[in-house]
């Protein structure tokens, strides 16, 4: 689905920008993998003995599925709940740089800084890749509303999968739900893997997954941190070394 | 209803340990941008940091698998990854793909192996 020129009149109501927004997640292979991955996440949830409700809002309001995968499976796996909101913070800085990248194409001069609150709460890796896709395709003044129609529907799309997910695990026979939970690591590891832009971010993949194993062993209940930030470290050194002359 | 709702301490953590990490980043970006140079020597690390961490993650369920995937053999739940990321690899980084294969891979040596 193409979105209609920018000079058209199409774009003269908020609200028209709000649904023409809401329709482009429609245009993206990526909404598919987030349903991929919101439905692992609903059947992770259900197998670690979280409740649907928790599943459901932990889609709304944390709308972030590596922050949801991580707490769901520190939480489970018995860490405390400062130890999960420790890996929790630290896996989330990453939206930093994120919101720091989107707000210049967001912004218009008459844009107050409270109606962007929530295009910023919908900021994730998907929001964020489609906003530099789409976002030169709307006219200025309707990427707020355009932008708040397209989080609505990603987050609307991935709570029904959350929904499925939890029905599905809840109800399949194991075979089936294995499947379903190892759509979690499969999509993420794919989809990280495309993002990859620098060395860096190859070395951090690679590192990351072989790390983690080992410091597992260790049983400090914060082994995704240590893991993460000495494998994270590891790759930037990388990156920083290949940059002197 | 209490089975949809679960308990009210489960809630509270999600609040904590959830909701309000993701978001004080994502305010901060909001109050502090423009400030920052996207393309900062920190923000390298801070990505690279994020992104081995979600690799952990991704290790962590496959080494110490939750639920019905624990009902898997290792060797299968790796094997069906690697075949994944291979077929990922070679159709131009197509996730669907690479997807679709893994876990197909999965399910036809789960069903061979009994």
């Amino acid at each position: 689905m193409a979105l209609p020129a920018l000079d058209s009149p199409t774009w003269q109501g908020t609200a028209a920008a709000f649904v023409l927004g809401m329709r482009s997640v429609a245009s993206t292979i990526l909404t598919l993998v987030l349903f991929a991955t919101y439905i692992g996440i609903g059947a992770l949830a259900h197998d670690t003995h979280f409740s649907l409700f928790w599943a459901l809002a932990s889609t709304m309001f944390v709308w972030a599925g590596p922050a949801q995968i991580i707490l769901l499976s520190t939480l489970g796996s018995g860490a405390t709940v400062i130890q999960a909101a420790l890996a929790v913070t630290v896996s989330a800085i990453r939206l930093f740089p994120m919101v720091v990248s989107v707000l210049p194409m967001l912004r218009a001069p008459q844009t107050r800084k409270r109606s962007l609150i929530l295009p910023a709460h919908f900021i994730a890796v998907t929001l964020w890749v489609e906003c530099f896709r789409l976002l030169p395709l709307v006219p200025r003044e309707r990427r707020v509303a355009f932008v708040n129609g397209l989080g609505t529907g990603l987050v609307s799309i991935s709570m029904t999968a959350t929904l499925i997910g939890y029905q599905l695990a809840a109800n399949l026979p194991p075979l089936f739900g294995a499947a379903i939970l190892l759509l979690t690591p499969l999509a993420f590891l794919l989809s990280t893997a495309r993002n990859c832009r620098q060395l860096s971010d190859v070395v951090a993949l690679v590192l990351g997954i072989a790390l983690f194993p080992v410091v597992s062993l260790l049983h400090t209940g914060v082994d995704i941190l240590i893991s993460g930030v000495s494998a994270g470290s590891i790759a930037y050194g990388v990156h920083w070394w290949r940059r002197q002359p | 209803m209490s089975d949809f709702i679960g308990d009210w301490y489960a809630l509270l953590v999600l609040l904590l340990a959830g909701f309000l990490p993701n978001e004080v980043w994502r305010m901060l970006g909001l109050w502090l941008g423009g400030g920052v140079d996207e393309e900062s020597e920190l923000l390298v690390w801070v990505r690279a940091v994020a992104t081995a961490i979600l690799a952990g993650v991704i290790a962590q369920i496959l080494v110490l698998p939750p639920g019905a995937l624990a009902s898997i053999p290792p060797s299968l739940r790796y094997g069906a990854v690697a075949v994944g990321l291979m077929v990922f690899i070679v159709a131009k980084r197509s996730i669907l793909a690479g997807v679709i294969c893994g876990e197909l891979v999965m399910l036809i040596g789960k069903w061979w192996l009994g």
